[in-house]
C-alpha cells in the first residue's frame, strides 16, 4: 500500500515558495487596511505615568493611537481549554493597566493609513514612567529561586530513584561541574505578525502561529466571542521553532485595534521587538554530578537546574526531563528551580528542556568518560537504558547502539585521540566529540476529513499547520496512499481553523498526530466507496467482500486479483455521486492527559460519533501501549579544528544518526535534522541575546548583534537514519523530527573542542574568547 | 547638501523638491547614509521654530517611476518608502519578504540591473532607471527559472521566507561569476541568513545551476 510513503517526493508546495507565491500572514492584500507600529516600554520596571499621543494623534495619516486608557476591556484566558492554545502572558493582557514588568513590552499602538506614517508618529508618542528598580542579572537572584509546579506537557519537574547522594558518597569516581547557557533566540525569519478584519461580529485574523487551532479558542476567549465567529488562517509560517507555539500580544492587539478604529489592522513586529516581546529560551544554570563505579556502571547522577522566567507567567525549562530515562543508573536525582527577572517571558525553543539540558548532560558524560579512561561511546554503551527505569516501561522501539556505531563509523572515529590537544592538522587542534541525542514522541488527539471528488482527485483538510517542516508534503504522501492515488492527485489543506482540529506544530507531534488521522479519514472515504460498489449490480466488485478489496492506482480491486475491480470515479458516476467524504478523529495520546472528548453537539462530536465505526481509528486506538513510553534517540558526532592561538572554532563535519521511526520522505526528514544540528551549532558557538546589566534590556536586538550560523558556517553534515517504523506509536510508524536534531549537538561540539584543546568549556556559547 | 536649502514645504516647491532630494538620496547611497544625514537634520531643525514641527509637516510625496519584472509605473510615493515596502505594501509584490529591516538578514534581496541588493536598505525613490527583478519576475510563465527549479529539487528551503532572497541573491552570485568551489558559494551567499538550516542544499542547488 506504501506507493508514496518514504519516498523523497519534492515538496508540494515548494512551487509557491521557490516563485514567491506562497502567502504569509502580513502579506493577504485586505482592502482598507491600516497599519497599526507598536509602541514600547523603554523602562523594565514601573508604572507608565502618562501616555502624551497629542503630537502623534496630528501627524498625517494617524487614524489613532490605542492605550491603555482607550482601548477594549479583555477577558482572562484562564477558562480557556488548556489543549488548544497557550496565550504566552498570562498575567499581562496587553493595554489593560499601567503596569511595566519588562522592557519592551507594549505601551501603545499608533494606527495610521501607511507604516510610514504610524513609525513617525509612534516616535513622538511621550511616555513618563514611574520607574522601580528591576530584577536583573540571573546569578543575583538565585537566593530567591522556589520550586515550580509541572512543566510543559505536565512534566514533572522533581523526579526521584533511589538514594543519590548516599550513592555518590561510596562511588568510585564522581564528577560534579556546573554548567550554564544564555537566554537564546528563536529569531524566525518571518517576524511575529497579524491582520485582523472584523465584519460585523465576526473576526477574521491572519496570524504568523503554529496553531491556527490554538489562536481561535484564545480570541474567542479574551475577546468574548463565540469560537464560530472567529476564522484563523496561517496557510504558510515563515519559521516558528517556538516562538509562534504560545499566543503572543501582536495577536490580540491587531483585533483590539481594528475594531477601536473600525479597519481592518495590521501589525508585524519590527525584528527587535520579537526580541522583546515574542518569547526565547530562558537562562539555566544545571548542575551535573555523576558517580560511577570502575566498571564505568552509573550508580549516581543528579542534576539540578536553576531557569528564569518572568513576571508575567511561569515557564519552566525542563532541562532534566531526559535525565531519569536517557541511561541506566539505580540512584538518580533531577530537581528544577525557578527565579523571577523582569525580562519578556520565556517560551519553548527546539526542544526545550532536551536542547540545553543534554548540553550539560552529555559534557558530564565526557567529563565521566574522561575520568575512566573509557572511550565515550563505550561509556554510554556501558549505560545504556534497555527501558525506561524511572517509570518502569519498556521503550516502543529503541536502536540507539546502533546510531553509536554508524556514527562513530562516519565522522571517522577510529582517528580520535583520546589524549585531549595532541593532534593537529597543520597549525589547527583537531577534535572529535560526541553525545545522546533524545526527544520524545508525542501524539496527540486529532481530526481531518477527507473528501474523494468524482473528477479523481482527493482532498484533505486539517486544522494543522505546516511551519516549514514538510507538513503538506508528508500529508499528501500519507492521504495518497490511504486513498490509492497518486500524490498529484491529492490536495492537502492546513492553516485554517475551520477544519476539524489537527495538532498544533509544537513537541514534534504534528506527523505522529495528525498522519493516523489523515489516514483514517481517506481510508473511511474509500470503505464508503467500496461499500457503494460492493452494493452495486454494474460493479465488478458486487456482492464481493470489504475485506478481500483494495485500493490502488485510482482503482478499487480484489486483493488477489487487480483485474477484478473498477476505477473509483466510475462508482461515483455511476451513483450519481459528485463527491464522498469521510471526517475521523484518533484519539490517542502519548502522554497522560485529559480527555479530548467534545461537547455534544459540537462539530467535533460529529467526528468522534463518525470515528467508532471507521475501521483505521477503531485499530489504531484499541493498540495497547501503555506498557511502553515513546522516545526517539539518536547519536550526534562532531570534527572541529581549533586555532590555538586565536581560538576560532571551524566544525569541520558533523554526523547526525536518527533513530525515529518511518522515515515519511527522506528528503524533508533530512533538512529537518540539519536544522536541528544548525541550531544546535549556533547554540554552542555564537547565539546569545545580552541583557544590560543595570537596566535589564536587551542589547543585542537585531541579526547582526544576535548571531546565527550562516552559510560560511556550514560543514560536511552525513545525516542518517535507523528507517524502522516504531510498531506502537500509529500504524505509520513516524515520530516527530522537529526538535531531536538539536538535542546533544551542543554537547558533540563541545566535547570535541576539549578533545581539540584540552580545554573544557562549560558556558555556552562557546566563543574564541573562552578558549584563549 | 546645497540642494536643501530649498527644502520648503510650499506645495509649488514640491517638484522640484522631488527632483532635488532624489538627487541627493542617490548621493547618499555612495556617500554613506550616517555621515552625511546627521548634518541634513541638524540644518532642518534649526530651520523650523520647534523640533517637533519638522516631524509634524505633511510627508513628501516624491513621483517615481519604477521598472519593476519589465513593468515600468510611475507611483506616488512617501519619499520614506523603501523599496521593499513600495514592493510589498503598494505592488502586491510580496515574494520579497522583510526579516528584519536592517539589511542583516538578506530576505529582501532582489535584482538592480542585474545586481543583487537589499530591498529594505533602498529607498524607492533611488530606484528610478533600474531594472529591478524580483522573485515573481524570475519565472517565465509556467517555466520556472532554472535556479528556482534547483531550489525545488534540492530541498533548499524549509518555511520558505528567505527563499525568494536567496534565489535572488543566488541567481545575482552566478551572474557576478567568481563563485568557484563550494567554499566561495558560502561565503558569498552568508549574507542570505536561512534559519531553517537548509544551508546544504541551497548550495546544492547553486552549483546545479552553475554547472549546468
Amino acid at each position: 500500500m506504501n506507493e508514496s510513503l518514504g519516498k523523497p517526493i519534492d515538496r508540494v508546495e515548494g512551487r509557491l515558495k521557490v516563485t514567491g507565491a506562497a502567502t504569509y500572514a502580513a502579506e493577504y492584500q485586505i482592502k482598507n487596511l491600516a497599519y497599526g507600529v507598536p509602541v514600547l516600554s523603554t523602562i523594565t520596571k514601573g508604572r507608565v505615568k502618562s501616555i502624551d499621543v497629542q503630537q502623534a494623534q496630528k501627524m498625517p495619516g494617524v487614524i489613532g493611537v490605542m492605550t491603555s486608557e482607550n482601548c477594549m476591556m479583555l477577558h482572562s484566558p484562564a477558562g480557556s481549554d488548556p489543549g488548544s492554545g497557550k496565550f504566552a502572558e498570562k498575567d499581562l493582557l496587553p493595554l489593560q493597566n499601567d503596569r511595566v514588568l519588562y522592557g519592551g513590552q507594549y505601551i501603545a499602538v499608533v494606527v495610521a493609513e501607511t507604516t510610514e506614517q504610524a513609525e513617525r508618529a509612534a516616535a513622538l508618542i511621550g511616555v513618563t514612567y514611574e520607574e522601580q528598580k528591576p530584577a536583573v542579572g540571573f546569578e543575583n537572584h538565585f537566593a530567591t529561586a522556589y520550586q515550580p509546579g509541572s512543566g510543559l506537557g505536565g512534566a514533572k519537574t522533581q523526579e526521584k530513584r533511589g538514594d543519590a547522594d548516599a550513592a555518590m558518597k561510596t562511588a568510585a569516581v564522581t564528577t560534579d561541574e556546573t554548567y550554564t547557557t544564555p537566554v537564546y533566540s528563536h529569531t524566525a525569519m518571518e517576524p511575529h505578525a497579524t491582520i485582523a478584519e472584523w465584519n460585523g461580529e465576526k473576526l477574521t485574523v491572519y496570524d504568523a502561529t503554529q496553531s491556527v487551532m490554538g489562536v481561535q479558542a484564545l480570541l474567542s476567549t479574551i475577546l468574548g466571542i463565540p469560537k464560530e465567529n472567529t476564522q484563523v488562517y496561517a496557510l504558510y509560517i515563515g519559521g516558528g521553532f517556538g516562538s509562534k507555539g504560545f499566543t503572543w500580544a501582536n495577536t490580540l492587539l491587531a483585533p483590539m485595534a481594528a475594531k477601536q478604529f473600525n479597519r481592518p489592522v495590521k501589525i508585524e513586529l519590527k525584528r527587535q521587538q520579537v526580541f522583546s516581546a515574542a518569547g526565547r529560551r530562558t537562562q539555566t544554570q544545571q548542575k551535573i554530578g555523576l558517580g560511577a563505579g570502575t566498571d564505568g556502571k552509573l550508580v549516581s547522577v543528579k542534576h539540578d537546574t536553576i531557569s528564569e522566567t518572568s513576571f508575567v507567567d511561569e515557564f519552566v525549562e525542563t532541562a532534566g526531563v531526559a535525565t531519569p530515562m536517557i541511561y541506566s543508573s539505580p540512584n538518580v536525582e533531577v530537581k528544577h528551580s525557578l527565579v523571577r527577572l523582569n525580562r519578556g517571558t520565556p517560551c519553548p525553543m527546539r526542544a526545550p528542556g532536551e536542547s540545553v539540558g543534554t548540553y550539560a548532560l552529555e559534557v558530564a558524560m565526557d567529563e565521566m568518560a574522561r575520568k575512566l579512561k573509557m572511550d565515550p561511546i563505550q561509556f554510554r554503551i556501558a549505560n545504556h537504558s534497555d527501558m525506561d527505569e524511572q517509570k518502569k516501561k519498556q521503550f516502543s522501539s529503541k536502536y540507539l547502539k546502533e546510531c553509536y556505531l554508524r556514527g562513530a563509523e562516519s565522522i571517522g572515529w577510529n582517528d580520535r585521540n583520546p589524549e585531549p590537544g595532541q593532534t593537529k592538522q597543520g597549525n589547527l587542534l583537531v577534535g572529535y566529540g560526541m553525545a545522546t541525542a533524545t526527544y520524545p514522541a508525542n501524539r496527540s488527539a486529532s481530526s481531518a476529513k477527507a473528501t474523494l471528488y468524482v473528477d479523481g482527485h482527493a482532498e484533505i483538510l486539517c486544522g494543522t499547520q505546516d511551519i516549514g517542516t514538510g507538513t503538506y508534503t508528508v500529508m499528501t504522501q500519507v492521504a495518497a496512499d490511504a486513498f490509492g492515488l497518486p500524490v498529484e492527485k491529492v490536495k492537502v489543506k492546513l492553516g485554517n481553523s475551520s477544519y476539524p482540529k489537527g495538532a498544533q506544530s509544537g513537541g514534534s507531534q504534528v506527523s505522529a498526530s495528525v498522519g493516523p488521522a489523515i489516514r483514517a479519514a481517506a481510508l473511511g472515504a474509500m470503505s464508503k466507496v467500496i461499500k457503494i460498489a460492493i452494493a452495486d449490480h454494474k460493479s465488478p466488485l458486487y456482492d464481493k467482500k470489504e475485506e478481500d478489496i483494495m485500493a490502488g492506482n485510482g482503482r478499487i480491486h480484489l486483493k488477489d486479483n487487480a483485474n477484478v475491480g473498477e476505477a473509483l470515479v466510475d462508482v461515483l458516476r455511476r451513483n450519481g455521486m459528485d463527491k464522498v467524504e469521510a471526517q475521523a478523529k484518533t484519539n490517542v495520546s502519548t502522554r497522560a492527559q485529559q480527555s479530548t472528548t467534545a461537547p455534544d453537539g459540537s462539530p467535533e462530536a460529529k467526528i468522534e460519533e463518525e470515528s467508532k465505526t471507521n475501521a483505521a481509528v477503531q485499530a489504531d486506538e484499541k493498540t495497547e501501549r501503555k506498557d511502553y513510553v515513546f522516545h526517539s534517540f539518536g547519536a550526534q558526532f562532531a570534527k572541529v579544528l581549533v586555532d590555538p592561538d586565536l581560538g576560532t572554532i571551524r566544525v569541520e563535519k558533523i554526523a547526525s544518526i536518527m533513530d525515529i521511526g518511518t522515515v515519511m520522505n527522506l528528503k524533508t526528514a533530512t533538512n529537518q535534522i540539519m536544522g536541528g544540528i544548525i541550531f544546535g551549532m549556533g547554540m554552542a558557538l555564537m547565539e546569545e541575546t545580552k541583557y544590560d546589566p543595570i537596566n535589564g534590556r536587551i542589547v543585542t536586538r537585531d541579526m547582526a548583534q544576535y548571531l546565527v550560523p550562516v552559510n560560511a558556517d556550514i560543514p560536511e553534515i552525513d545525516v542518517q537514519f535507523i528507517g524502522k517504523p516504531d510498531p506502537y506509536i500509529s500504524p505509520i510508524g513516524a515520530r516527530g523530527i522537529g526538535e531531536i536534531g538539536i538535542t546533544g549537538m551542543a554537547a558533540a561540539i563541545a566535547n570535541a573542542i576539549y578533545n581539540a584543546t584540552g580545554r573544557r568549556v562549560r558556558d555556552l556559547p562557546i566563543t574564541p574568547d573562552k578558549l584563549i | 547638501m546645497g540642494d536643501m536649502t530649498d527644502y520648503s514645504p510650499d506645495e509649488s516647491n514640491k517638484s522640484k523638491l522631488g527632483t532635488t532630494r532624489r538627487g541627493f538620496l542617490s548621493q547618499l547611497g555612495v556617500a554613506g547614509a550616517s555621515l552625511t544625514l546627521a548634518p541634513l537634520l541638524v540644518r532642518a531643525a534649526g530651520d523650523s521654530q520647534k523640533g517637533e514641527d519638522i516631524a509634524a509637516a505633511p510627508a513628501e510625496i516624491t513621483s517615481v517611476s519604477l521598472t519593476i519584472n519589465g513593468k515600468t509605473q510611475v507611483l506616488n510615493l512617501d519619499s520614506r518608502v523603501t523599496l521593499l515596502d513600495a514592493l510589498r505594501e503598494k505592488l502586491g509584490l510580496t515574494g520579497t519578504k522583510k526579516g528584519c529591516d536592517h539589511g542583516q538578514c538578506g530576505a529582501c534581496t532582489v535584482l538592480a540591473d542585474g545586481r543583487r541588493i537589499n530591498s529594505c536598505l533602498t529607498l524607492a525613490g533611488m530606484c528610478e532607471g533600474a531594472e529591478i527583478v524580483t522573485i515573481e519576475g524570475l519565472a517565465k510563465g509556467e517555466q520556472l527559472h532554472p535556479m528556482q527549479e534547483a531550489f525545488l529539487k534540492h530541498d533548499g528551503f524549509q518555511c520558505g521566507y528567505c527563499t525568494p532572497g536567496q534565489i535572488c541573491s543566488a541567481v545575482g552570485l552566478v551572474k557576478e561569476g567568481h563563485a568557484k568551489t563550494d567554499a566561495e558559494i558560502k561565503e558569498l551567499m552568508s549574507g542570505n541568513i536561512c534559519r531553517c538550516g537548509a544551508y546544504q542544499n541551497i548550495v546544492a542547488a547553486i552549483k546545479e545551476v552553475q554547472n549546468a
